[in-house]
């Protein structure tokens, strides 16, 4: 193995719930408090304690935080995973174990590296408490990463107090734990390794943080006052932190009274029904929730699209179908939420690839949903929402305002002398709504999902149903428009070929743009921010002769989607797929377009990676 | 029915408090069947919030779908409406009510809405007391798709097309009660004296308001063999106390005090007057309210009237100590914490 400073990946596998997340999270976090770009993902299986859970590190100086496969060091101190551990290992890598018994002998490889750390035993010699013991386990195998990555033990005795601040006579355990295992690795072994960390100022001021936190405070600064929700991974987190943050933010110090309402619902039907019932009546909602959940919603979803209620979703998408992978990631629910419902629907969704993104376009979400006047959905995924991320630090602009759309109030009412609710005044599609309660006399009117006039009067002209369904398409033609541009990545020179990706699939698309220049394929490339495309996504299609289109399901569903929305021709748009349920990585992207370009194809090793960068 | 209805009132009609009359809660014309219950429970809702005196545009009035779920059309025009989707009124109703606490929330529903596809939504609804007036037109068929069975119909009982049903009904008030609803009641629709005192006493209540009124379907369960008809309810009623409501602002006369009438006080200081009581039973005793109903179902009797009443419930937002003011009404001043707090979250995020 070459240089690995700074650039390798560490996995850690565990068994769940035996404490091991917040120590590898320790790890991670060390790594990134030293100035170096760090991207952990938590691999862990849809159970509660017992079964084999894998973390993974990566570590990348030049800021790639996409998932990389290939491991340089595994921390295995899982015996029902132990052989599959030692497979995974790249050759040259190294294998840390737990030397309290002896390795079995089917588990050594010549071409590998054992480092053996007597956890246990140091901890039984350390510790009384059969249950410290075991927890304290965890440490002595960060102390032990500690020496042998060279990562600075001042920085992960110093996040371990702030971890502890609130339970201060765990300090003094955790952090002889920590030197338990850095001194027996000085001491046995040739500190430090090949593979390393180096202090490095490539983090600036970023911050790391999940994306589902994000939306949650998305969803605290955008105004939310009713969230509603049913428990499902991956997006449970979301109701979790607002609930956290709305505790600590909107809750009167004095009266305990809380200026938020959260309704755990007994299933997703009632929790979007809850959603567009608040904001029908003038308040902002929201909920969260994952495939199967938007499964159950989608007949509400019809009703808010028919009868133009405001209404905000999350979408933390998971692998699916039916309950498919639910602890795995995917981008899989884009058809499913692009037309959710029965008849002609379809709903405005925003694509976010980064927490930051997360929680401007959830506080974006609400002024989309009341200016349309429908529900628009946020469709992150596990990856983005349940792992830490390296992201921009969140910003909010103190003169924004929330649009509330075209909200009439008492005194509008007074001086309006034709209001219907569903009438195009201004030419946008976009009709004017009233809150109940506004006026004695004025504004009042039925809401139904049943066919109307632009009065809401019950109607089975279809004529009249044809004019109200045509006017929901200007107003989607306005949605265009209003909804976040895409994000472009082009050199000067315009390329022939393009790639198009979006969402989690960001971070590994914006390497291959780079391994790919490397072995001769120029690409230009577009992040997709947002459905309806704009005419700037139609026109960047237009204008190059072929697009990658890289997604996270099996079936292309936003290539679909591109084609049947913007008419382009399937011959112009291939597909690059991965749908294993693990976040899609820059080798899968790479290799599969290295196949349409055989001359490059030569220039790839086996794993798909560039010899010129592996 | 009558497709025209004149304009002309008498210009001396009788106001309310707020100086409207009757007419000012009316809504448009009811398009149901003539002689449908449904229009009776409609004219009993118009009268209860004449006599109320309601501001009409401070009452939110929401329901399914179904015949029972157009009525909302036919009573309270200058009242917002929304007919939403099948069975899942309970849940948009939350959420409007989460958002203003402040309107009054009138709940119309079906025994197929709410006794089949939304029998989730409204269990869930009254668990959590959610302050509304909920009230279930209850004629044990499905009448827009032509007179099917719902649930709720009678084992035993013959439909239109002489049927029998093989199923045993499901008693909406005794799931109520069992389940802690704070408000029960029952009545016909064809008992108007009845059904007006138990609307304004329920619009009254703080909390889940259940009135599940027999409302007969004259085109598809009003034979001879169901248990639904005019004809058999007439037959079959019991009624547990006859029912007067008195606002706050009224006296209890003596005659209404007197030895046998049983007088509940709600939140709002108005009271419920219930006469002539079986004297062993209590109307606040949620036991002794469901022995009752079972006896009185052996006995094949339809009990109405109030069934069960808790006046000093906790409805949802006193569960989630949500603050006074209606959500709907904080600006971003009450809820944007601004950059400096958010500058604070980057940096326990580093």
């Amino acid at each position: 193995m070459s240089n690995l400073v700074n650039d390798f990946v560490i996995r850690f596998a565990n068994v769940n719930g035996t404490g091991s997340a917040s120590a590898n999270t320790l790890f991670a976090k060390s790594v990134f408090r030293m100035g170096v770009p760090v991207t952990p993902k938590n691999i862990f299986p849809s159970n509660i304690q017992g079964l084999p859970t894998w973390y993974e590190v990566r570590v990348s100086e030049r800021g790639y935080l996409g998932r990389r496969a290939g491991i340089d060091l595994l921390v295995g101190v899982n015996p029902q995973s132990l052989a599959a551990d030692v497979r995974s290992v790249r050759p040259g890598g190294y294998f840390v174990y737990d030397s309290s018994r002896p390795l079995d002998k089917s588990l050594l490889r010549d071409d590998i590296h054992y480092i053996g750390i007597p956890m246990i035993l140091l901890c039984q010699k350390h510790f009384e408490v059969p249950r410290v013991q075991q927890l304290l386990k965890n440490m002595v195998y960060v102390g032990a990463l500690t020496a042998l990555l060279d990562v600075e033990m001042e920085v992960v005795k110093q996040l371990v107090i702030e971890q502890f601040k609130k339970k201060e006579k765990l300090i003094a355990s955790n952090h002889l734990a920590l030197d338990l295992g850095f001194h027996y690795a000085r001491e046995h072994y040739d500190c430090p390794l090949p593979v390393r960390v180096e202090r490095r100022n490539n983090v600036g001021d970023r911050i790391m943080m999940t994306g589902n936190t994000a939306c949650a405070l998305g969803a605290i600064y955008g105004g939310a006052t009713v969230a509603a929700w049913y428990p499902i991974t991956p997006s449970t987190s979301v109701v979790d932190a607002f609930e956290k943050y709305a505790n600590r933010l909107r809750t009167d110090p004095i009266t305990g009274e809380k200026k938020f309402a959260i309704v755990q619902a007994e299933d997703e039907l009632a929790a979007i029904g809850v959603v567009i019932g608040a904001m029908w009546n003038g308040a902002r909602a929201f909920t969260a929730t994952s495939g199967p959940g938007l499964s159950l919603m989608n007949e509400f979803l019809g009703l808010a699209y028919f009868a133009e209620i405001p209404a905000v979703l999350i979408d933390v998408q998971r692998g699916g179908p039916s309950t498919g992978m639910p602890t795995r990631t995917q981008q899989s629910d884009i058809l499913l939420a692009a037309y959710a419902s029965h008849g002609d629907t379809k709903h405005p969704l925003l694509f976010p690839s980064t927490p930051t993104e997360c929680f401007e376009m959830t506080a974006s979400a609400f002024d989309l949903a009341e200016r349309l006047q429908t529900p628009i959905i946020v469709m992150t995924d596990l990856d983005l929402g349940m792992n830490e991320h390296m992201t921009p630090p969140l910003r909010w602009d103190d003169q924004r305002r929330y649009d509330r759309g075209k909200v009439l109030d008492a005194e509008a009412l007074e001086n309006i002398q034709n209001w219907g609710r569903y009438l195009d005044v201004d030419g946008d599609g976009i009709p004017y709504r009233t809150i109940p309660g506004t006026h004695p006399t004025k504004g009042a009117f039925f809401t139904r999902g049943s066919s109307k006039d632009e009065y809401a009067r019950y109607t089975e002209d279809g004529e009249a149903y044809r004019r109200n369904m045509d006017r929901l398409l200007k107003k989607w033609q306005t949605a265009r428009e209003l909804v976040p541009p895409p994000e472009f990545f082009q050199p000067q020179t315009r390329c022939s070929e393009a790639m198009l990706f979006f969402g989690t699939s960001t971070y590994s698309a914006l390497e291959a743009l780079d391994e790919l220049r490397a072995i001769g394929i120029d690409l230009d490339g577009l992040r997709l921010r947002a459905f309806p495309f704009s005419q700037a996504v139609h026109d960047f299609i237009e204008q190059h002769e072929r697009v990658y289109v890289v997604e996270q399901n099996r079936d292309a569903q936003m290539r679909s989607l591109l084609m049947i929305e913007l008419g382009i021709s399937p011959q112009k748009l291939i597909p690059i797929l991965q749908y294993d349920g693990f976040p899609i990585t820059a080798a899968t992207i790479v290799s599969q377009i290295a196949k349409y370009h055989p001359a490059a194809t030569e220039l790839l090793g086996g794993n798909g990676h560039p010899h010129v960068l592996a | 029915m009558t497709y025209l209805r004149p304009e002309f009132r008498h210009p001396e009609s009788p106001r309310n408090a707020l100086g409207y009359t009757r007419q000012y809660y009316e809504g448009a014309l009811s398009t149901l069947c003539a002689g449908c219950g449904h229009d009776s429970v409609s004219g009993a809702i118009i009268q209860a919030c004449f006599e109320l005196a309601i501001e009409p545009h401070r009452v939110a009035k929401l329901s399914g779908i179904g015949c029972s779920s157009k009525t909302p059309t036919y009573f309270l025009g200058n009242s917002h409406g929304f007919n939403s989707v099948h069975g899942r009124m309970p849940s948009v109703a939350t959420g409007a009510n989460l958002a203003n606490r402040d309107l009054i929330y009138l709940g119309i529903s079906g025994d197929g809405d709410t006794a089949s596809i939304g029998m989730g939504q409204f269990v869930h609804a009254l668990r959590r007391n959610l302050n509304i007036t909920y009230i279930v037109m209850n004629n044990g068929c499905y009448g827009l798709t032509k007179g099917q069975d719902s649930a709720t119909a009678d084992e035993g009982s013959k439909n239109k097309t002489g049927h029998i049903n093989p199923f045993h009904s499901i008693d909406l008030c005794g799931m109520a009660i069992e389940l802690g609803a704070t408000f029960v009641a029952r009545s016909f629709s064809g008992d108007k004296g009845q059904l007006i005192p138990l609307i304004k006493a329920a619009l009254s209540h703080q909390g889940f308001a259940l009135i599940d009124v027999l409302s007969p379907c004259v085109t598809f369960n009003n034979n001879p063999g169901s248990t639904k008809s005019y004809d058999y309810v007439r037959e079959h009623l019991e009624v547990t106390a006859s029912v007067d409501y008195i606002p706050e602002r009224a006296e209890i006369t003596a005659d209404y005090a007197g030895g046998e009438a049983c007088v509940v006080t709600l939140h709002d200081g108005s009271h419920v007057v219930l006469r002539k009581p079986d004297p062993n039973w209590r109307p606040t005793d949620r036991i002794a309210a469901m022995k009752r109903l079972h006896e009185a179902r052996q006995c094949g009797e339809i009990l109405t009237g109030i069934l069960y009443l808790e006046p000093a419930g906790r409805d949802l937002h006193a569960m989630l100590n949500t603050c006074q003011r209606p959500l709907n009404t904080l600006q971003e001043a009450d809820l944007c914490p601004g950059n400096k707090v958010l500058e604070d979250i980057n940096a326990e995020n580093r």
